[in-house]
């Protein structure tokens, strides 16, 4: 059995004089301990796509099931078998850490004590703060207690919209450190980012962009299917250098792309030390061109580009989300 | 190098009864430089930020911005700069043009100037048939740039950027930077926090803080040197992973 699985799920939202396509015509499926990920920018429709399967949104057409239960007429059995951290802090605030925790396992008909191993390495980070309010903890602390929430009652689905979004790149790292453990306890986690480097921590991922799948596979195959050489330019001069790649009739696409840019060209024959003559001609020093492998940041990219322009992304507000149930 | 400095901040300081948010910061930023303030969350990067843009009022220590007090000339500091958020920067229930009136009138340009600049943004921006539409039917990339040509709108001396490219995807990231460095080449200094790494490499220089103190601020080139890393991300994970505090 599938652990999660979608078949042509479309959402539209109304939106004024005209509708938001959010979910267009998608497809997927989830093994079982799985960690699956949904990459894409806001907009991408990654949200849609957990309220449906966390029984919270309707979608227009198609059908959608979690451990094979029917996402409308199974939601009951769903609900009880899965965890869901939204991407807006949803717990209640003026409640203290411990009661939150206490009160999600009692809805569950469980204790904290039952499952507590589960999120004893989450939790433990928690409890020097366990009588503080929950509005009065940081971001991190209220992430982590939100996992603990999510996780109290042992689900067998963990849904996690945006976990990472706006924290900073050490709790980024620690927080999948986490979910490698959770993963190695057998849990399937379906999680979502905007963070493309976060994607190479997952076992398969889906490249998302408005409502659409640009591709699915495991990461080490999409970076396979670049296709292109794919060359690390670095100089002295980085704004130059960017603004001289791009003039260069050769060039395909020249991106920045943090210390170097990376650059494809038209013609994967063309012979490369021609550009670096034509650099050094130019006065860039300190010159390097190198043959990289992509990262899925690249991939992702080049998939926008072959897709569309990339500038017609309508994000829903995220109020608009929660306002049309 | 004799450079004009546009932010000056002596041990600056912020407390919260017995907790000190920002702990004697003291650092400089030049004109026309690109300034990435980068930290862990709870360093206390906005509670800094916030005295900068003389919104907050500092516990002790000194700053000037663009030349004026933070104690004593928060209108003319207000003036005298752009800040543009991600959770904030537009009224999406007004059009494209009276979003742009707006905040014209706000920065106290005349009616002249405003319409001025109005078409010269548009034209640039090339929303000519989007003009009078809603802000909130953009589409969310057009929203930022958008966004960030209203903040230096009055063509002011430093623009403040907090996290703008969250959420945006990663060609709409980096045509952002395009406006971000012809802001900076057009002598706009920019001060800009962000949790991307690859973002840290395109400042000028960066700061990083950890704790309420900044631990360490040099060019992205000289850091990575000087910790012997390969990335601006190895180095920030190596000053921010012994933080003691959250957020």
């Amino acid at each position: 059995m599938k652990a999660v699985e979608l078949e042509n799920i479309v959402k539209t939202y109304p939106a004024k004089k005209t509708t938001v396509m959010a979910v267009d015509n998608i497809s997927f499926s989830v093994d079982e301990g799985e960690l699956f990920g949904l990459i894409g920018p806001d907009g991408a429709g990654k949200t849609s796509i957990f309220r449906i399967l966390t029984t919270l949104l309707l979608a227009d057409k198609g059908d959608a099931f979690v451990l094979g239960y029917d996402v409308v007429k199974n939601f009951k059995e769903i609900r009880d078998i899965i965890g869901y951290m939204p991407g807006r802090f949803s717990l209640y605030q003026d409640l203290t850490v411990e009661e939150n925790l206490d009160f999600f396992a009692t809805i569950f008909n469980t204790t904290i004590q039952e499952n507590y191993d589960l999120v004893a390495d989450i939790y433990r980070q928690l409890e020097p703060f366990k009588t503080r309010r929950a509005g009065k903890l940081s971001g991190g602390m209220k992430q982590k207690l939100a996992l603990s929430c999510a996780l109290i009652h042992k689900p067998k689905v963990l849904f996690l919209d945006e976990p990472t979004t706006g924290v900073d790149p050490v709790s980024r790292k620690e927080f999948w450190e986490m979910l490698k453990r959770l993963k190695a306890q057998g849990i399937t986690i379906l999680v979502s980012t905007p963070y493309m480097d976060e994607a190479k921590l997952c076992d398969r991922i889906a490249l998302m962009q408005s409502g659409k799948i640009l591709q699915i596979d495991t990461p080490q195959n999409i970076v396979n299917e670049f296709g292109k050489n794919l060359y690390a330019v670095h100089s002295e001069n980085m704004f130059q250098l960017l603004v001289e790649l791009r003039e260069y009739p050769q060039t395909e696409s020249c991106f920045a792309f943090g210390e170097n840019h990376h650059l494809t060209l038209k013609d994967e024959a063309f012979d490369i030390s021609e550009l670096e003559k034509h650099l050094t001609t130019r006065g860039h020093s300190n010159l390097t061109i190198k043959k990289i492998e992509p990262e899925i940041e690249d991939c992702f990219m080049q998939l926008m580009k072959a897709h569309q322009n990339p500038s017609h992304i309508v994000a829903m507000p995220k109020e608009g989300l929660y306002e049309y149930n | 190098m004799n450079k004009e400095i546009v932010i000056k901040t002596d041990k600056l300081t912020k407390k919260f009864g017995d907790f000190i948010a920002a702990n004697e910061i003291t650092f400089e930023v030049f004109k026309g430089e690109i300034f990435g303030f980068l930290g862990a969350n709870g360093a206390g990067k906005t509670t800094a930020m916030k005295m900068l843009i003389g919104i907050s009022k500092p516990s002790y220590g000194n700053a000037q911005i663009g030349g004026f007090d933070v104690y004593k000339q928060t209108e003319q500091i207000k003036k005298n700069i752009g800040y543009m958020s991600q959770k904030f920067s537009l009224y999406e229930d007004l059009t494209l043009k009276e979003n742009i009136r707006l905040f014209g009138g706000i920065y106290g340009l005349s009616d002249k100037q405003i319409e001025t600049k109005s078409y010269d943004l548009i034209k640039k921006l090339n929303l000519i048939e989007e003009a009078d539409k809603l802000v909130v039917s953009l589409p969310l990339g057009w929203k930022q740039k958008l966004a960030f040509s209203i903040a230096i709108l009055h063509d002011p001396k430093i623009v403040f950027l907090d996290e703008p490219t969250g959420g945006v995807d990663p060609i709409t990231r980096r045509q952002f930077w395009d406006m971000i460095y012809e802001a900076a080449h057009n002598g706009i200094t920019v001060f800009v926090t962000t949790h991307y790494m690859d973002e840290a490499e395109y400042c000028d220089r960066v700061s990083i803080m950890v704790d309420g103190v900044i631990k360490a601020l040099d060019s992205p080139k000289n850091m990575k040197e000087q910790y012997n890393a390969k990335s601006m991300d190895e180095v920030f994970l190596m000053l921010a992973r012994g933080a003691q505090r959250g957020e």
